[in-house]
Parts: C-alpha cells; structure tokens; sequence
C-alpha cells in the first residue's frame, strides 16, 4: 500500500474540518461560554460563575418550569417509544406481508413524513379548532361534547403528540420495513413451518434480526422528543399554552433565550445555561444508550 | 494582466468579495417590524424627502417575531438600520444598556421638547436617565363594540361590570356570544386581564404597588383577578382552545359582541371588515358611576443606530418624527395615537380613545415590571392562562406573581 503523505490527508479533510468548527464547535463554544455569565442587555457583563446554573435548576420559578419542561419531554418520549414505534412495527409487519395494494399503503403511511412540521401543526389546530373543527363536528355528530383539545391541560399535550404521530410514524415504519425485508425469506419460512403465528414471529424471530434498525429508530425518537420545537410552538405557542401545560425543553430555551415579543425579555444567560444543560443531557443518555443498544445487536443478533 | 488581478476578478465574479456598492451619500435605511405599515411610511418618507431633497429613506422590515433577534445580531456587527424601530420599557432597555442607541437630547432632536414627559419615560433608561428613542405611539386597552350586533339584539352596551353580566346572558338567549376573546393566546390574557380589572384597581392600587406598600397578593388584586371568571359564560365555546386571531375573526364576523382588546386593533380592524359599524369604550365600571380606567401604555419609538455612518442624516429623520405635521399623518395614516403635543386626530374613534385616556392607569406590568425576567408579564399571563383552564386560583397568581418579581424588584422582598 502507497503511504499518504500527511499534509495531504490534512489539506483533504481540512474543508469538512473547518465548517464543522466554525458553523458547529464554535457556536457550541460560545453557547458554554455565555452560560457563565451576567448580561446587561445584550452585552456581557462579567462572570456569572455557576449562578445562571442553579437559577434554572433550583431558584422559582425557573426551577419549576424547567422540570416541568423536562417532565413533558418525557412523557413525549415515552408516547412516541411506545405508541408511535410500537404502531411503526405493526405497519412495517402488514407492509411486509405484501398484501393487495401494499404499495399503494405505503406511500400514504410515508406520505405526511414529506410534510413540514409547521404545516402539519396548522392543520392539526385547525382540526381541532372547538369551534370550526372537523373533530368536535364529528364528536357532535355522535352527540358528544368535544374538548377544546389544545385548551384543556388534560388533552392539550396528548393531542400534539397524536399529530406528531399522524406525521412520523410513516418513518419508523419505513425503516422498520427495510430492515424486515433484508431478513432472509428461508429464515421467516423455517419458523413458519415450525409453526410460529403472527405474534411469535414478531416478538421471537422478526425482533432480533431488525436490532440494528431499533437502535436508529430509539436514538432518533430520543433525541427528537427532546428537542420538540415546531410542533408545540404551532400548535401550543412559545408559551406552552395553556399555562405551560404543553411546554417543553425547546420552547422554554426559545422564549428565555430570545424573549417572546409581547411579554418577555432576551436573556442570553439563563438561555444558555439551559441549552448547555439539554446539551450535555443528550449527549450524556444518548451515548449510553447507544452502548447498551450495539451491546443489545450483538447479544441478541 | 497579472495573475493577482486575474485571481482578484474570478473571486470578485464567484461572489466571494462582497462588493457592496457604498450607500450613496444621503441614502439612510429604516428598520422596522410593521411590514404591513409600508406604504405609510413610504409616504411619510417621501414628504421627508421633499423637505430634505438629498435625503432618501429605505424601509426594510424584518418578522416581527424575529426582529429583536435580527437587530440585535446587526448592530452587535456594528450594522444595522440608520433609523430603528424601538420597542418601550424592558424591551428598549436591553438595547440601550447595550450601547446599540445614540442618546437624544433637546441638543440633538430638539423636537423631544413636542412630547409629553410619560411617553419619553417610556424611551429612557431607567440606569442613566436618558432618552433612547423618540416615542410614536400610546395605546389604550378597552372594549370594542359591535354596534350592529347590540341594535340587532335591542340591547343598549353595558356600563357597569354587573351590567355586562345580564346584557351578556340577553345576548347569549338570542345565540350572540357576548365575548369574543378566548385565552389559548398568552400574551392577551395579559390584556383582557388589564382590561377587566383596571376599574377594580385604580390608580391608588398602581401607588401602593410602586411605594412597596402592596404587593400582587393584596385582596384588591386576588379580587380583581376573581372577576374575570365571572365572564367564562359570557365567552366562546371552548374558550380555553379560542386564539387570539379566533376572537378577532368572532368579533369581526359579528358573532360576538365585544372584544377586549387595544387601540392598536383599529386599523386592522377597519381593514379587514370596512363596513364593520363599531365603537371603543372604557372598561366597565365596578360600580354604577364609577370611574372606568382604561389601561395605557406606550408602544416604542424611534431611535437612531449609534455606530451609524449616516447620523447626522438619520438625526434629521428622527427630528422629523417628532414634528406635529408627522404626528398628524402617522394617526391618519396608521390608525394610532401619536404622543406629540397638539396632533389632530381627525378618525372619531380614534379622537374617543385619546379622551378615554383622560381617565387611565398604565398597564401595570409593561409599564414597570417587563425590566427584568421573569417578567411580570409572563408570570401573569401564564396564571390567568391557567386559572381560565381551572387549574390555579386568583390567590395563587397574586402570590406567584409577587414571588417571580420579588427576585429583582426590593420593595416586595422585605414582604
């Protein structure tokens, strides 16, 4: 093998290098660097040591809000891993079994994933709108009462993420497809001649093999249902509304960061505490996570 | 041609020297969040043109939702408009504590003298006492009134809370839904709730909060709050899920009745609805012949960018500003007040809100609590927001506002 000078490995890499110092590394660096300190307006105003930290950890209210935040987070996560991907697998299953008009049934499973998020969150409000709804319309076709879905704390969170379902499951679904059909047809068919239903299939045979493309799948939900912008900011606004009832780590970051116009403030210090915080957050679970799940492909594949 | 010319044009021709043709002298931009106020300003620029004939003004808007950030990143750059568009209290101050503002003096824009001393309050810097931007607008919060709908129904607009409380249960019999405001939009639950409550408070209430001598937990406050649940019946169906643009559209369309909102919905209003036949009152008194305080507060001004290349040229626009012939066109081209000191307003309804202000507090939280976070006005809306939802009592908003504030704000924290 021809050795590779090292100046020309180094002049090769060099442009991916630089953009992802200067456009990702440094705004990084900055974002930490702002964390710890005092700002007058929008100007640094000597360091602030760990105190934007523990205001938003432990000092009311931002304490409160920024667990709340996290609390929503986490029940988003927890829906979207169960219901959303849970509801992929199934699909991707009936996808696979190439039933009449499967292809056609894929397309309009994938087709909302095409969509923006901000377009997807405007239909949705629309939708269940109290009172120009098609949902509450139905409900009162039927003779029930429809909530004033995103008004009500009760059903405000759960009906964002019933539309961030409509519009992803196409994804993990398709994911979970190509996985399954990369399993070989001779593997599928041994366990059906030893006589596996459906349901063995799925859990004992289908399960292990796609490993790989449940670690793509539980990372990305992971790190998507903790950076839940569009969606809530669309339908809910930069406040969480109603009254923080639908409010989420990204949408606390914005508003405390840049101020909401009409009753905030910018406030870069505490902004950036909080992003660190997310940050270092994220990295942190989904590194571990990460492990457990390649150790999960090898133990089970 | 040598190769450095040569290297020289190719980058030039790729786009990567930005040649950036100087601005003509006597070209200044103006900075602003109103796109939709345009054609206005092009107007008001063009008679600024023709008294300074080597003068001309470029509007360049932004998304409202996005100008602080655009502003802020551009003159942090030492760039930025000439002239910008400033917003009032809190919202200036993060600018001017930055340095990004030329302080004006009666030395500078002599025309500062044209204005009242309230609304320049709301252009300084609390910290050295100067002012930043010349102020363009107040506004006044109330209740407007769909005419029609009340002649419809036979019923005469109430004037008394009480009042609005039996007109309101007529209106809803004959399928009118007396309010049209919901509280799915946080930043009007502020405003409805100032609107409401300001006859419950008073000006002796706003003296008491700013001598230390009450806080928002005071009775006056939690009762006042109290008040606005009285009105769930009188608002839309599903009133928790009903935004902001919703309650317009109700309004506008004739479903409902009155809408609590402010005087900056005028224009909008008439624009969007021109035959819409209605009127601006003061909210409603709480007792029969009481005084009914409108809610009032300044909106922003005009300030000029201090490392500007073009100061002189963009001080003699801001002086412009301030002059009485502006002040008259800008009400009647935009549909606002402006604060100058003898400005016709020759719209009717407008003319009637400026005697409303006659008899107003200032909307307590953006006059003196949207200084420091959190802001009285995210602690409030947020708590009506949810108070509305079921979820909090009036007594728990007045103590968590009182806590939020006393973070920064010493009178409540000996409390």
């Amino acid at each position: 093998m021809r050795s590779v000078s090292p100046l020309w490995l180094a002049f090769l890499l060099a442009p991916a290098a630089l953009t992802m110092l200067v456009f990702v590394a440094w705004p990084l660096l900055g974002a930490f660097r702002y964390a710890f300190f005092d700002f007058n307006g929008l100007a640094t105003a000597g360091f602030a040591g760990l105190h934007n930290f523990t205001d938003v950890l432990f000092e009311p209210p931002w304490s409160a809000w920024t667990f709340q935040a996290l609390r929503h987070n986490i029940v988003v996560f927890a829906a979207l891993m169960i219901v959303q991907n849970g509801l992929a697998y199934l699909i991707a299953f009936a996808l696979l079994k190439a039933l009449p008009g499967h292809r056609l049934h894929q397309v309009i499973v994938f087709l909302p994933v095409v969509l923006s998020a901000v377009i997807v969150g405007f239909l949705w409000k629309l939708l269940l709108h109290p009172l120009f709804g098609v949902v509450n319309a139905l409900l009162a076709a039927i003779h029930i009462q429809g909530p004033p879905w995103l008004g009500d704390a009760e059903t405000a969170l759960p009906s964002i993420i019933l539309a961030n379902l409509w519009h992803w499951t196409g994804f993990p679904a398709l994911i979970f497809l190509a996985a399954m059909q990369r399993i070989p047809a001779e593997t599928l068919e041994a366990a059906r001649l030893d006589g596996a239903t459906d349901g063995v299939l799925l859990r004992r045979i289908i399960w292990p093999l796609v490993a790989p493309a449940a670690t793509i799948i539980f990372t990305l939900t992971f790190i998507g249902s903790f950076n839940w912008f569009e969606l809530p900011y669309v339908m809910a606004g930069l406040s969480g509304a109603p009254g923080g009832a639908t409010d989420v780590l990204g949408l606390y970051f914005y508003r405390t960061a840049f101020g909401s116009v009409s009753s905030g403030l910018q406030d870069f210090g505490h902004g950036s505490a909080l992003a660190v915080l997310m940050f270092a957050f994220l990295a942190a679970v989904s590194s571990v996570a990460l492990r457990l799940l390649r150790r999960r492909e090898v133990d089970i594949g | 041609m040598s190769i450095r010319t040569r290297l020289l044009q190719a980058a030039a021709i790729a786009g990567l020297i930005p040649l950036a043709a100087p601005a003509f002298a006597g070209d200044i931009t103006f900075w602003t969040w109103r796109q939709e106020d345009r054609a206005a300003y092009t107007e008001l620029f063009n008679d600024f043109t023709k008294l300074n004939p080597d003068i001309h003004v470029k509007f360049e808007s932004f998304a409202a939702e996005n100008y602080n950030t655009i502003a802020s990143t551009a003159l942090a750059a030492g760039r930025g408009g000439d002239v910008l568009q400033a917003r009032a209290y809190g919202g200036l101050e993060v600018f001017a504590k930055t340095g990004y503002y030329l302080p004006l003096d009666t030395t500078n824009v002599p025309e500062l003298a044209n204005l009242p001393a309230e609304a320049l309050a709301a252009e300084t810097l609390r910290a050295d006492g100067r002012v930043y931007a010349l102020p363009y607008a107040s506004q006044t919060l109330g209740l407007f009134i769909n005419k029609d709908v009340f002649a419809k129904a036979g019923l005469t607009p109430p004037e008394t809370f009480d009042e609005l409380l039996t007109v309101g249960k007529a209106l809803k019999e004959k399928g009118i839904t007396p309010i049209a405001n919901g509280t799915a939009t946080a930043w009007m639950d502020e405003v409805f709730a100032g609107i409401f409550t300001a006859p419950f408070l008073g000006p002796d209430f706003v003296a008491d909060i700013l001598a230390g001598r009450a806080t928002f937990a005071d009775p006056r406050y939690v009762a006042a709050l109290g008040k606005l649940l009285e009105l769930k019946d009188l608002m839309p169906q599903g009133y928790t899920g009903i935004d902001y643009p919703t309650g317009q559209q109700l309004f506008l369309s004739g479903r409902a009745a009155i809408f609590a909102g402010g005087s900056f919905e005028i224009a909008n209003f008439r624009k969007q609805n021109p035959k819409i036949n209605m009127d601006f009152v003061a909210p409603l008194a709480a007792t029969k012949g009481g005084a009914r305080y409108v809610a009032k507060f300044f909106d922003g001004g005009y300030a000029v960018n201090a490392k500007s290349p073009n100061q002189a040229d963009a001080l003699k626009l801001v002086r412009f500003m301030g002059t009485k012939a502006y002040g008259d066109k800008f009400a009647a081209l935009l549909g606002n007040i402006s604060p100058i000191k003898g400005v016709t307003l020759e719209d009717p309804l407008l003319s009637k809100v400026a005697t409303l202000n006659a008899v107003s507090i200032p909307y307590i939280m953006a006059v003196y609590f949207r200084f420091d976070t959190p802001t009285g006005s995210e602690l409030l809306s947020g708590g009506v927001q949810k108070m509305f939802a079921g979820n909090i009592t009036p007594a728990q908003i007045g103590a968590d506002v009182t806590a939020g504030i006393s973070r920064y704000y010493e009178p409540f924290q000996k409390k």
